[in-house]
């Protein structure tokens, strides 16, 4: 099924694509395809999979039937790692160590970078790029601990720009950022689409990313519910309020220290 | 015989060595560890070791290289329970600190040895240190040494945010897999010096005193490694010095002088994040009410004392609770 030229080839395609974690399904029968250049929202409740959905997409999920396509490639055989840039969801720019923006931006170059040698003018010229393009340029060498929320969310964006993804994929990059931000964060977004980046974006709510979306994806209990034109969030919240999953997840206090039928297909590579 | 002496003895020369290599190596893979907030790692992989060495009593081999193979399957082990587990691992860690230090002084036992063998690894014996002991541990040393700053920008992108180091196609359980087995051989370098039971101190006290100061995670790297030299070869030499009067252990005393040196720089580091969080600039808001100060007889300006905080195009002079901005004659209220 690989086309012809993976230039041309879009960047994700879902077929009858299910997931299961734990063994429950929560994606069933999921089509999509983002084409090249399209900047795509995933819209929805909590707990309608919409998360999960970008988790097998990245690959960090495994799905448990039908094919997963990143750019022609079946995921499983997808090897170009470095054409696909990710924001993760609410995880915090800082470790126990602290660290610079520059540094944390720094580290989006890995998937490029050779085992063993130093970075070079291409992998700097990169860095500076990103944070130029998500305005913090002039704050490269603080501790990112230092920043505020949003601040921090845009030098997770930055990482992922670091490394000149041809398809960027966020997950709630606007989950706790006040409106200002939001806004530089969608000049951002908006700079990236005119350089010809696919985007596919989850939200909670849009503001003022609305005019950069193409096409709409709302996600309802696993499944797609629209896909289609921009929608805000006030319509794809109309009609459903309230949250799909709320079955609380079961914690007891012996030390599960396996899971061994959740032993994941990736990880035998 | 003199303090001076003391070094022209061979003993004393391959335990400066030891030390040094120590001093280098576990601050270096601590860094990473300390990063993904797994302090308690080289204490964990520190009480599998004792086992190690236990084996190495029992079996007649070289402890040091028992202790190697114990210790990094033991790490191995705790690293798959955590990355499987869906706690934090910290049970799966206190199961395996207590297995290894019960089977440790169990096969001790059963091997006919004593307490007094068993404390030469459990807190250090830097006297008793041969030509060959000198050897593999600079060779382990420099192992660590290696993969650990050369593979910096990859353990660094692990440690920080593994999620996004798998989608940026890298092998993150490779690389955790390759810090849990880095820290289990440094554990085994330091054996020697500041014993199994303390190991950890010198693995995350100079990472704690290090990032005091520093602002990135570079200079924190170097300057932990700066530190656990400056702690292993002082605390050496202290002990060595002391040891005219009383009975002193070089491992207790490497790791008390790390601790001293974190508390010294502790401080500094209060100063420090206070300040940076008292200048930190304030967020340009537009529409607020404007209001000048009735009368102030002080004059604000760069050596006035008060702390003068970006705010947009000026700065703002912080001072009782006020945040005032210079406006023509008189200060705005901001």
């Amino acid at each position: 099924m690989t086309s012809p030229d993976p230039r041309l080839a879009p960047p994700v395609v879902l077929d009858r694509v299910s997931v299961a974690i734990g063994g429950r399904p929560i994606l069933r029968d999921v089509d999509l395809t983002v084409r090249p250049g399209e900047v795509v929202t995933l819209l929805g409740p909590n707990g309608s999979g919409k998360s999960t959905l970008v988790r097998a997409v990245t690959g960090l999920l495994p799905h448990t039937r039908g094919d997963v396509r990143l750019f022609g490639t079946p995921i499983e055989d997808f090897t170009d790692w470095r054409r696909l840039g990710f924001v993760p969801q609410r995880s915090t720019a800082s470790g126990g160590v602290p660290a610079t923006v520059r540094e944390v931006v720094a580290s989006g170059r890995v998937g490029r970078r050779r085992l063993l040698r130093p970075s070079g003018p291409a992998d700097r010229r990169a860095v500076e790029a990103a944070l130029d393009v998500v305005g913090l340029a002039d704050r490269a060498s603080y501790g990112v601990s230092q920043l505020s929320g949003g601040q921090q969310q845009r030098v997770l964006i930055a990482r992922a720009l670091a490394g000149e993804p041809d398809l960027l994929v966020l997950d709630e990059p606007t989950a706790g950022v006040d409106l200002p931000h939001q806004q530089a964060l969608a000049d951002a977004l908006g700079r990236l689409k005119a350089s010809g980046a696919t985007i596919v974006l989850v939200a909670h709510e849009i503001g003022p990313m609305m005019p950069l979306i193409d096409r709409t994806v709302v996600m309802r209990d696993g499944r797609v519910a629209y896909d289609g034109p921009p929608l805000t969030q006030e319509v794809a919240s109309h009609t459903h309020h309230h949250d799909d999953h709320d079955v609380p997840t079961r914690h007891d206090h012996a030390p599960h220290v396996a899971s061994p039928f959740d032993w994941e297909r990736r990880s035998s590579q | 015989m003199s303090f001076i002496d003391l070094f022209s003895l061979g003993f004393m020369q391959r335990a400066l060595i030891a030390a040094l290599l120590t001093g280098l190596a576990a601050p270096a893979i601590g860094t990473f560890i300390v990063q993904r907030r797994l302090a308690l790692l080289g204490d964990g992989i520190g009480h599998v070791a004792v086992t190690g060495v236990a084996l190495g009593l029992l079996t007649g081999t070289s402890p040091t290289w028992t202790a190697v193979v114990v210790a990094v399957l033991g790490a191995v082990l705790m690293e798959l329970i955590r990355e499987r587990g869906h706690t934090n691992g910290d049970v799966a860690l206190a199961l395996l600190f207590y297995g290894g230090l019960a089977g440790g002084v169990l096969i001790t036992g059963i091997a006919g040895q004593g307490a007094a063998t068993l404390q030469a690894y459990l807190f250090g014996s830097l006297n008793s240190i041969s030509s060959a002991d000198v050897w593999s541990t600079a060779v382990l040393a420099v192992v660590v040494l290696t993969v650990a700053l050369g593979l910096s920008p990859q353990l660094f992108a692990v440690a920080s945010d593994p999620d996004f180091a798998r989608v940026a196609g890298l092998r993150v359980r490779g690389y955790n897999l390759l810090i849990a087995v880095l820290a289990a051989v440094s554990i085994t370098v330091a054996m020697r010096t500041v014993g199994l039971l303390l190991v950890s101190a010198l693995m995350v006290v100079p990472v704690a005193t290090s990032q005091q100061v520093a602002r990135s995670f570079r200079t924190t790297l170097l300057g932990a490694m700066l530190v656990g030299c400056a702690a292993s070869v002082g605390g050496l030499f202290l002990s060595a010095w002391l040891s005219f009067r009383v009975s002193v252990a070089p491992g207790p005393t490497i790791v008390l002088l790390a601790l001293a040196m974190f508390t010294a720089t502790w401080p500094l580091g209060v100063w420090l994040r206070r300040r940076s969080r008292l200048m930190a600039p304030f967020p340009e808001v537009n529409a607020t009410p404007h209001r000048s100060t009735d009368d102030h007889p002080h004059d604000h300006g760069q050596d006035c004392g008060h702390p003068a905080v970006p705010h947009g195009d000026h700065v703002d002079y912080v001072h009782d609770g006020h945040r005032h901005a210079v406006h023509g004659e008189h200060y705005d209220e901001h």
